[in-house]
């Protein structure tokens, strides 16, 4: 059985390092395998997050060998041909400790960016129906599978150089709701991701695209955030 | 930030690079040719002299160049260097002026 050389960044918000260790190489071995066996055999001290283990939760995102990734559906063959592996906790986000980062941040801007639904009918309203073949609805659909896993964010540079910047999540989430035909809230939500915190700010790098495990564009959906707020704006609405 | 004034910038970024991307490739294609012709300044002169055409052409080509350089170098400048604010805008609309000065010298010059 083969060894795996694995560096793993500990540390807390004021700083780190990387640490060595080795772990036994397996057959189908993720990464966040990786990360388990090193704190549950090598180091309890070490400081992880993570659920589902099935790509649904969105905890586990780390940076694999300087890459933003969903650790638990990375297969340690995927990224690491040499048997090395580097691991680090994800960029643009402030470290609590080891690979956890605070989240507040990422979340505090789907909520600044009115990422909830707003209805028009009551509990004794019949249900609204949305046509699944509407243009509107396929839009949606395109985008709607996001699990909240900040590799997007994380990898995006205007991010990195803008810290106001809503980000790809949270503008992709504004989008889908731009375009649920049964929201209540679009003008005020358009408002909220205009402007140079908001979709202007993107400069359709489209490292979020590249990036995202649950192959959305942001980047489709923040242009489409772009060109309705141009159509408000000239329309005198924004 | 005016969310409003963001979008009509955006708008007339994009409007103008559409423009500036049709104008470089004939503004090219004409230096090119010219070139290879081995046209003298004179003979180009010659060409361009009460040639509405091309003064129409290059006013285009600049009022294109006065309105997305300066949209493009305000992100720059907030950015790079976290210069935001009215200060800023009015340092932009002055180069957007030179630049409007400096071509339309540039054009009359080969027109008149």
């Amino acid at each position: 059985m083969s060894t795996l050389q694995v560096r793993v960044w500990r540390g807390g918000p004021k700083g780190g390092d990387f640490q060595s260790y080795q772990v036994p190489r397996r057959a189908s071995q993720s990464v966040l395998d990786v990360v388990t066996h090193i704190q549950r055999m090598l180091d309890p001290s070490l400081a992880y997050r993570f659920a589902c283990r099935v790509g649904m939760c969105g905890s586990c995102a780390m940076t694999v060998n300087g890459v933003a990734r969903w650790t638990c559906r990375t297969h340690v063959d995927q990224v690491c041909a040499d048997g090395r592996l580097e691991l680090a906790p994800l960029a643009n986000l402030p470290v609590v400790r080891d690979l956890v980062t605070d989240m507040s941040e990422f979340f505090d801007k789907w909520a600044r960016a009115q990422g909830r639904f707003k209805g028009r009918r009551g509990r004794h309203d019949d249900f609204e129906r949305v046509a699944p073949e509407s243009a509107a609805r396929k839009q949606v659909d395109a985008a709607i599978e996001c699990i909240g896993c900040a590799v997007c964010y994380s990898s995006c540079e205007v991010v990195a150089w803008t810290p106001q910047y809503l980000g790809p999540a949270a503008l992709n989430r504004a989008w889908t709701l731009q375009r649920d035909v049964r929201d209540a809230a679009q003008a005020e939500r358009l408002r909220a991701v205009a402007g140079d915190a908001g979709c202007h700010a993107c400069h359709s790098h489209l490292s979020c695209t590249e990036r995202c495990p649950k192959h959305i564009s942001p980047t489709a959906g923040i242009a489409g955030l772009k060109r309705d707020a141009l159509a408000a704006a000239l329309k005198g609405k924004l | 930030v005016s969310a409003r004034r963001e979008a009509l910038l955006w708008g007339a970024q994009r409007a103008s690079a559409a423009l500036l991307a049709l104008c470089v490739v004939i503004h090219l294609a004409t230096m090119i040719y010219a070139a290879h012709a081995g046209l003298s300044a004179a003979q180009i002169l010659a060409r361009t002299h009460g040639n509405l055409a091309w003064l129409g052409f290059y006013s285009i080509f600049l009022l294109a160049a006065v309105v997305h350089v300066p949209i493009g170098l305000r992100a720059v400048l907030s950015e790079w260097l976290g210069w935001r604010g009215a200060a800023r805008d009015a340092a932009l609309a002055a180069f957007a002026a030179a630049l409007a000065w400096l071509g339309a010298r540039a054009i009359l010059g080969v027109f008149l």
